[in-house]
């Protein structure tokens, strides 16, 4: 293990009741301090629940295997103080929807201070002065403070979110979605202030999203995930311009762009495995225009493209196929 | 130039103090296709639910084959039903808008028999299960049953089964995963081609857009800020709100603090 990591996820596997598979089927993930990593894929592929194990979040009866570090401590073997201690303070996440995720009944205020208060040591008067300088480092007034989640817009809140993940100054970030909920001009909003916060508190920051172009834009490296394994994991930049996994080429191919002329998209044909198939081999075979036979007796193991081991691969046949990426 | 199918004129409608819709006029070609683009709040949502005779504006008309069929007051039934065979819309969330005890086929019989009583159901269902891409045994099929781009597909088959002149779509691929998106624009884009119908696109993907329209309407705070053939509003934004939208697409380089710093904001 690399004593750098932020977090450091080794051979993840997850298990829920009355699945025929494993919803995480062998996860390795890694990010360091002041980096921001993407983990990308579509409903079921098991981004949400990669990140929410961080966090020991997981569904009742899920069932791990592997090990979790955040800060070299491993989440998934923790004492419940010391699971408590990491949810109030090391690691924070920022989920989907901030109304969901924020109680309407309660002043902001109330909202960011009670983290840190229940926590122990911290008076009431500092905890409000720490909200407060949190509020203005996302953009908004102390004014907040005293307001009702209702009277905030849903960019106000998410910001609101923000500043109570940052309270308890956490070394890890976990967003989940965060910009989904949000207007186009919101969202570029809401990323922008994500860059500032890891710049100015040095935290590690995993962006969790479907949306393969914001992940490349924003991001320095990128994981994609397909029916609970990563398929291909690299270089924001090097990923967006020479994907090497079938699944990553598709992706950015069914993407509806705006710098290109096609009309016509290069749908995926087929949709993703549910829960109650079994599989075998390649998870991604039975979508792949480049599948074999033995691309359904053996599930391919990650391997370095061209040597380059920040850019891995699962695929047999990644040096038979050019990636013809349409956009451009 | 071909024959309009659907124009709209000075369109009003406020919320109490909300002006949602704010003098919005344009036209639709039979045959083609109009994206109207914007943000929550933009109006773009209740131009819709006008134009599909969910709302009542509070001036203004809509015009469907030169034919007036918004009145200010509630309209009577045949005219209901009428304006239901020319317009027909797709929801934004599959999971909402069917009936989740109503198999597939049911609920594509039940407009057959509102709107054409003689018709050979079964034959015509089999007919719309098939143009949308979906196997004939899915009839019998609860929505429960299917994936979220099924149930899209159902959606259509049902809006289609009217033979409508006019297909409104809200949103219609926003909750859907982007492999099976591009699977729903693909199939709109060849029922377009086999079809004379007319779609009518509200989304706030620019590059849905691009994909599938010929003409776009860009809205903001119920009024349009700018519109023109699609390729050319999107090669040469005039209005900054225009260009905003289009500088808030993630993209490799993109910049985002640069962005909210722009004073068209």
């Amino acid at each position: 293990m690399d004593p750098l990591n932020t977090l450091d996820i080794q051979n993840l596997r997850l298990r829920l009741p009355n699945t025929a598979r494993p919803v995480l089927a062998g996860i390795n993930l890694t990010i360091r301090a002041r980096e921001t990593v993407a983990l990308v894929g579509e409903s079921g592929s098991g981004k949400t629940l990669t990140a929410r194990s961080v966090l020991r979040l997981l569904p009742p009866g899920a069932e791990t295997e592997g090990t979790v570090r955040v800060n070299g401590e491993d989440v998934l073997a923790m004492a419940p103080d010391q699971l408590r201690r990491l949810r109030a303070g090391t690691a924070a996440m920022i989920f989907q929807d901030p109304r969901a995720a924020i109680n309407p009944l309660r002043r902001v205020g109330d909202f960011l201070t009670e983290g840190v208060r229940l926590g122990g040591g911290i008076r009431a008067a500092e905890a409000t002065a720490r909200a407060e300088r949190m509020l203005t480092a996302v953009g908004l007034t102390s004014a907040a403070l005293r307001q009702y989640p209702g009277e905030l817009s849903g960019g106000m809140l998410q910001r609101v979110m923000i500043a109570a993940a940052l309270m308890g100054d956490p070394k890890l970030l976990l967003a989940d979605e965060p910009t989904t909920a949000l207007d186009v001009t919101t969202q570029a909003e809401v990323v922008a202030l994500l860059g500032d916060v890891r710049d100015r508190f040095g935290t590690g920051l995993l962006f969790v999203t479907h949306d393969l172009g914001l992940a490349a834009a924003i991001s320095d490296r990128v994981y994609v995930m397909y029916a609970g394994l990563i398929a291909e994991t690299g270089p924001a930049d090097e990923l967006f311009a020479h994907p090497r996994h079938p699944y990553t080429a598709a992706l950015l191919n069914s993407t509806p762009r705006l710098d290109s002329t096609n009309k016509r998209l290069a749908a995926i044909d087929g949709q993703p495995p549910g829960l109650q198939v079994q599989l075998s081999g390649c998870p991604f075979a039975a979508r792949c225009l480049y599948a074999t036979d033995l691309c359904t007796e053996q599930t391919p193991t990650q391997l370095p493209v061209a040597n380059n081991t920040k850019h891995l691969v699962a695929c047999h046949h990644t040096d038979k196929w050019e990636s013809k990426v349409v956009h451009v | 130039m071909s024959e309009t199918v659907l124009e709209v004129s000075a369109l009003h409608k406020a919320f109490r103090t909300v002006h949602a819709v704010d003098n919005v006029s344009f036209t639709l070609a039979a045959g083609g296709s109009l994206g109207i683009v914007g943000e929550s709040g933009s109006g773009k949502t209740t131009t819709a639910r006008i134009i599909v005779g969910l709302e009542h504006p509070d001036s203004g008309q809509v015009q469907i084959h030169n034919r007036a069929s918004t009145s200010t007051k509630r309209s009577i039934r045949t005219d209901r039903l009428r304006r239901a065979r020319e317009v027909q819309m797709v929801f934004q969330d599959p999971y909402l808008s069917l009936d989740p005890r109503i198999t597939v086929g049911a609920a594509l019989r039940e407009p057959l028999a509102l709107h054409f009583p003689k018709t050979d159901r079964p034959a015509r269902v089999a007919e719309l299960l098939d143009q949308v891409g979906l196997g004939e045994h899915l009839a019998n099929s609860l929505p429960r049953q299917l994936s979220g781009g099924q149930r899209q597909r159902v959606a259509i088959a049902r809006a289609l089964a009217v033979e409508p002149a006019v297909l409104v779509l809200d949103e219609a691929v926003a909750a859907l995963d982007v492999s099976v998106q591009a699977q729903i624009l693909n199939l709109l884009a060849d029922i377009r081609d086999r079809t004379n119908i007319s779609y009518l696109f509200i989304t706030h993907d620019l590059g849905v857009v691009r994909c599938v329209t010929d003409d776009v309407i860009v809205m903001r705070r119920g009024k349009i800020v700018e519109s023109g053939p699609t390729t050319q509003v999107l090669a040469n934004p005039q209005h900054p709100y225009t260009n905003l939208l289009m500088d808030s697409i993630p993209r490799p380089g993109w910049d985002p603090r640069r962005l909210s710093n722009s004073p068209s904001r």
